[in-house]
């Protein structure tokens, strides 16, 4: 997994393959970074992810729910189609923020 | 003639084969000629009925996880069942509802069920507590599609 840290903001480059597998590592990895760097920011970027199951829902949901407590924001930039379907259905599209600036080139 | 052909396969429950298990199942589905977009619905259900196996069934103990694939060349559908003989579910309609699951400390979405719902034509759980589960699905490949061949250019 790589990670990019600036100032409170941590940018996390998400897998070919997000599943419960990756999953664990990305969670276990992202928290101690959340902790130590003193992060407000996460921003998961899906620019070579191709799939997706649940788990990674899992994986934004409780990464939002530890910064809302922080008063911190959860963003998800480079979506695909697919991704972008993955998380309207499952409701998260709602709560993280989508950066949509894709669709405007 | 014979229009079905079937395989099956059986793998460890670690977390690692859950790529192996939806990869093995998209790479049968290809003799359907499915869209990008229905090999990925397939590789997701496929994902999440092993991972609930694997974390639910087995509890992330080592056992065997089975995959049981028909498909139906006439029918242009493929059926799939995932099977595992550990805990089983008490209350499979709970288990079912967006949302509801029984190991929010692992922040799990509860959305297992819901996606397989969405991405497969069909969906069925049998389980049995104590002795395991099984969940049927089956999807219809190239619904309302003609063949590249037939269509005019």
């Amino acid at each position: 997994m790589q990670y990019e840290i600036q100032e409170n903001c941590l940018t996390i480059f998400l897998p070919p393959e997000v599943d419960h597998h990756s999953a664990e590592e990305i969670k276990r990895e992202s928290d101690k970074l959340i902790k130590d760097k003193h992060i407000k920011y996460v921003i998961f970027d899906f620019g070579g992810t191709n799939f997706m199951d649940s788990s990674g829902i899992g994986v934004m949901m409780g990464r939002y729910r530890l910064l809302e407590l922080l008063g911190g924001e959860v963003w998800a930039v480079h979506l695909s189609e697919r991704m972008k379907k993955i998380l309207k259905m499952s409701g998260i599209a709602k709560i993280i923020r989508i950066d949509e600036e894709d669709e405007n080139i | 003639m014979k229009n079905t052909n079937e395989m099956e396969i059986r793998f460890d429950s670690v977390s690692v084969n859950e790529g192996f298990a939806r990869v093995a199942v998209a790479a049968f589905l290809t003799q359907l000629n499915p869209t990008v977009e229905e090999v990925s619905d397939v590789k997701t259900a496929v994902s999440e009925a092993v991972t609930n196996a694997i974390i639910h069934g087995y509890e992330n103990q080592v056992h065997t996880v089975r995959i049981k694939c028909i498909i139906n060349m006439e029918e242009k559908s493929m059926e799939l069942a995932v099977s595992d003989d550990g805990a089983g579910i008490a209350d499979v309609a709970k288990a079912m509802e967006p949302m509801f699951t029984t190991k929010p400390e692992l922040e799990r979405s509860g959305m297992g069920f819901a996606f397989m719902e969405a991405f497969m034509d069909e969906l069925s759980v049998e389980s049995e507590e104590g002795k395991g589960t099984t969940v049927k699905m089956k999807k219809l490949i190239g619904k309302g599609r003609k063949l590249w061949t037939t269509q005019s250019l």
